[in-house]
């Protein structure tokens, strides 16, 4: 026909509108921007989730369910009536596990929406960023002096330097001051030129590094220990968005204590009781081994379901009170799934004096996932607020003086 | 794609009007398979924007990405009508393809249902739904995309809520009750009128006013433009474009396997007859023809849903060869699904098809029931009833403004999926920005009151 030769015929290589828009990839766009905000306004419950967590890259993967457009729709059925075709008798039964929506829906959005999973990425410091807007948690103050760290810094100008550094507003000043005489066409001599120079300044510290320590005894059952994980992932995002350079350091302990790597730390497990002050005492080592306490911001967080034993209770409260002397704060998380006893443990009650001595320090009790958000943030305001306090702080220098 | 094919379009018009097709004129337009992709998903070559196509859209994609689903037309009727073919077509399917075009196009000129929403959209649905998408891309820009699509989320989710035997036009309700006296005028009211004037004073009384809605309303995006009480108007034209889309979208939802059926029926025809189309070229397209129409998935045994373009096609093939064609030219200009499944499925059709009616199990147990003609018709037809959609209907706006939607579970047999329901009100409570109070029943079948906010 005319119309359909015509159409064909008209524009050789024009481009069509619809080779250049794609209706549906912007509207799935909009549905990924949908589920990112609902992501987003429930951020503490899904990440409480243990399954969230991927270790080694910055990125936290949640899968989450295609969002559905809801219609009106009758319940449904216990059993319900559909028509197929093909060579059955009366009677015969077969078993289709995949079809579990019954036949009633052949509209639109009779499929059944769950099949599809996403996995979304979000990044871990987007979440950070949202969750400390959400909950509204302070930023960490540094403490500690100055440390070996230098950073370039700019500073001065100079007749020499690379063509890249060249300062053109300088230069024309300059120009415009030797000259003196405005009208001519002003012509640059090497004289005018400034270049900005850079010099090496030493940085404050913002050096951080935190000790996890955990007890893998044999009384800490799978769960406590993902417990663990997930708070600990948490804690190190938190302190990340104060410290630039962050140092993690694992310590794991029954009646002995060990230093491991992060992978191989939350796989660990071991038999036997639990000796706190052996932990404490590695953490003890390491530090005077390799930080000082002057330099660097040194956090503890224990995570233990508080079974130590009652000999230990000398040895634990004196290693504690060192360590606590030099961290800027001391955290405890009791785990115990299931039982809820409210800190009221040995290690619990040491945490307690320690508190009450005015140290820098807390207690929290994780008994569930949903428990993470609310030691988070316990944590971290404890936190800031023991920062105001101690007395042991030094101020931090203003930035740029050496 | 293949030029050759358009060598073939007149030739194939020339023969399809000779065989006593009568269609309005039709543009064959070959598109990129991805653009053929998203007609499907809207429906419509330019559709209004909203997130539920985007899902739908995925949905498409992953289809197409395991080779469940190949578009090799779309066809929307209209005068003139426009067909867009995918570009990845050969020329055999090229061929057949617009033998099947032209079938639609002769179902969409003469059938009953087709023309009667054809003359209240306009034969111009395409442009139409274009201008709405314009107009609703001015609404984001004016409103700000939030809005609009708060909008957009309520009249989709009830866009299978019109109803079709209404005008599309319809005027709203009267204001006032009419008097019913005055109705009566013989020779004795008259006299007695004048008898005694005062007697007659009482007037202005009787005037009262008609309730809302006058009737249960089951046309929701009809009744919420026209009677919801915050409702910008701009909103309200939202929900107006959702519902005129939705009057064109009924007849292709209600004659689904008369019309694809029609279609199968005479490209399969129009090619047999076609002896210009050379011989290399008819065995692609016969072969190709019967991919379409074939009953059950090669591998499979069983198939617990009905293909629509087998089934019309059967069922054409049966009724032209008994009755003939003039029949059969009947039956297609005057019936939906409903008639033409009930009448013209017969039982020996069925057993020659092998169409069987099962009970599927929650568990996913499914048990073949015994052959029962009536109750194999209404299982087939069952998710066709009300466009697919529960019954539910506007009842009554209280003076405060709630309004009260009632579902009719003796018509659907069970009460409505209460999460769901939860959400479309909570759509919907956003532009009706009263109170909404929706009754259905429970498991138990007593009733049952989900309210919103």
């Amino acid at each position: 026909m005319n119309e359909a030769d015509g159409r064909h015929g008209d524009k050789p290589g024009a481009a069509k509108w619809y080779e250049l828009f794609s209706r549906g990839a912007r509207d799935w766009l909009r549905h990924d921007e949908k589920v990112r905000e609902a992501v987003r306004a429930n951020l503490p419950e899904i990440i409480a989730g243990g399954e969230v967590i991927n270790d080694s890259s910055r990125t936290v993967r949640v899968p989450v369910r295609m969002l559905e457009h809801y219609h009106f729709r009758l319940r449904r059925p216990e059993e319900s009536q559909g028509a197929g075709q093909g060579k059955a008798k009366p009677g015969d039964v077969f078993s289709d596990p995949t079809r579990q929506q019954g036949p009633g829906n052949k509209g639109e959005g009779g499929r059944d929406e769950g099949e599809i999973q996403l996995l979304l990425e979000f990044k871990v410091d987007d979440i950070v960023d949202w969750l400390w807007e959400e909950m509204q948690l302070p930023n960490l103050k540094a403490r500690a002096g100055p440390s070996d760290e230098t950073d370039w810094v700019r500073e001065g100008w100079d007749r020499r330097g690379a063509r890249s550094r060249l300062d053109r507003r300088r230069s024309f000043k300059e120009l415009v001051k030797r000259r003196g005489t405005p009208g001519a066409t002003p012509t640059f001599t090497d004289e005018d030129l400034r270049f900005r120079q850079l010099t090496r300044r030493r940085q404050p510290a913002v050096h951080a590094v935190v000790f996890f320590m955990l007890d893998v005894s044999g009384s800490m059952s799978d769960r406590d220990r993902k417990l663990a994980k997930t708070f600990f992932f948490w804690v190190v995002q938190g302190l990340r968005r104060a410290y630039r350079s962050l140092e993690t350091v694992f310590v794991a302990h029954t009646t002995e204590a060990w230093e491991f790597n992060e992978p191989d730390f939350f796989q660990v497990s071991g038999t036997g009781g639990t000796v706190a002050s052996t932990g404490l005492a590695k953490v003890r080592e390491i530090i005077d081994a390799r930080y000082n306490p002057g330099r660097s911001n040194i956090y503890l967080f224990y995570a233990s379901d508080g079974d130590n034993s009652v000999s230990d209770a000398g040895d634990a409260r004196a290693a504690l009170s060192t360590i606590a002397g030099d961290a800027c704060f001391t955290g405890y998380v009791e785990v115990s799934s299931g039982l809820s006893r409210q800190l009221a443990t040995e290690t619990g009650k040491l945490f307690a004096e320690l508190t009450a001595a005015g140290c820098a320090a807390g207690s929290y009790a994780l008994n569930d996932f949903d428990d993470v958000w609310g030691a988070v943030r316990h944590f971290f305001t404890a936190e800031s607020h023991a920062g105001d306090a101690a007395p042991s702080g030094d101020p931090a220098p203003p930035p740029g003086n050496p | 794609m293949s030029e050759g094919w358009q060598n073939y379009v007149r030739r194939i018009e020339e023969l399809a009007a000779a065989s006593g097709l009568k269609f309005h004129p039709v543009d064959f337009e070959a598109v990129p398979d991805s653009f053929m992709m998203e007609i499907a998903v809207y429906g419509l070559p330019v559709r209004m924007p909203h997130w539920s196509f985007g899902v739908r859209y995925i949905y498409q994609l992953i289809q197409r990405h395991m080779g469940h689903s190949r578009l090799f037309e779309v066809v929307f009727p209209g005068n003139p009508g426009h067909a867009y073919l995918a570009e990845s077509n050969g020329l055999a399917e090229n061929i057949l393809v617009t033998a099947h075009v032209l079938g639609h196009a002769d179902f969409a000129r003469n059938n009953l249902l087709f023309r009667r929403c054809q003359e209240q959209v306009s034969e111009r649905i395409v442009e139409h739904a274009a201008n709405h998408a314009r107009q609703i891309q001015q609404a984001i820009e004016t409103h700000g995309a939030q809005r609009v699509e708060a909008a957009l989320d309520a009249a989709l989710s009830l866009e299978q809520h019109v109803d079709i035997d209404q005008a599309l036009r319809r005027p709203r309700y009267p204001e006032y009750l009419e008097d019913a006296k005055a109705l009566v005028d013989d020779e004795f009211h008259r006299r007695f009128a004048a008898l005694e004037p005062a007697a007659g004073g009482s007037v202005v009384e009787s005037k009262k006013r008609a309730p809302v809605p006058a009737h249960p309303e089951r046309d929701l995006l009809w009744f919420v433009a026209n009677y919801a009480p915050e409702m910008e108007s701009w909103e309200r034209d939202i929900f107006l474009a959702v519902r005129e889309e939705s009057f064109y979208f009924y007849p292709v939802f209600a004659t689904q396997i008369m019309n694809e059926g029609w279609a199968s029926y005479w490209h399969a025809r129009l090619l047999r007859e076609a002896d210009f189309v050379p011989q290399q070229a008819y065995l692609d397209a016969i072969k190709c023809h019967s991919d379409v129409v074939r009953p059950v998935a090669a591998e499979q045994q069983v198939s617990l849903s009905i293909n629509p373009y087998h089934l019309g096609f059967a069922m054409w093939e049966k009724i032209v060869a008994k009755d003939g064609l003039e029949a059969a030219r009947h039956i297609m200009e005057q019936d939906d699904d409903f008639g033409f499944v009930r009448n013209h499925l017969t039982r020996e059709l069925a057993d020659e098809l092998g169409l069987f009616r099962y009970s599927a199990r929650s568990d996913g147990q499914i048990k073949v029931l015994e052959a029962d003609l009536t109750a194999l018709h209404e299982a087939l037809l069952g998710p066709k009833y009300n466009f697919g959609a529960p019954t539910v209907s506007a009842m009554r706006v209280r003076n405060d403004g709630t309004l009260e939607l009632v579902h009719d579970s003796s018509v659907d047999g069970r009460g409505l999926d209460l999460e769901r329901s939860r959400k479309v009100l909570d759509y919907l409570q956003k532009l009706w920005r009263r109170p909404i109070v929706l009754t259905t029943v429970n498991q138990a079948g007593s009733a049952l009151e989900l309210t919103a906010p």
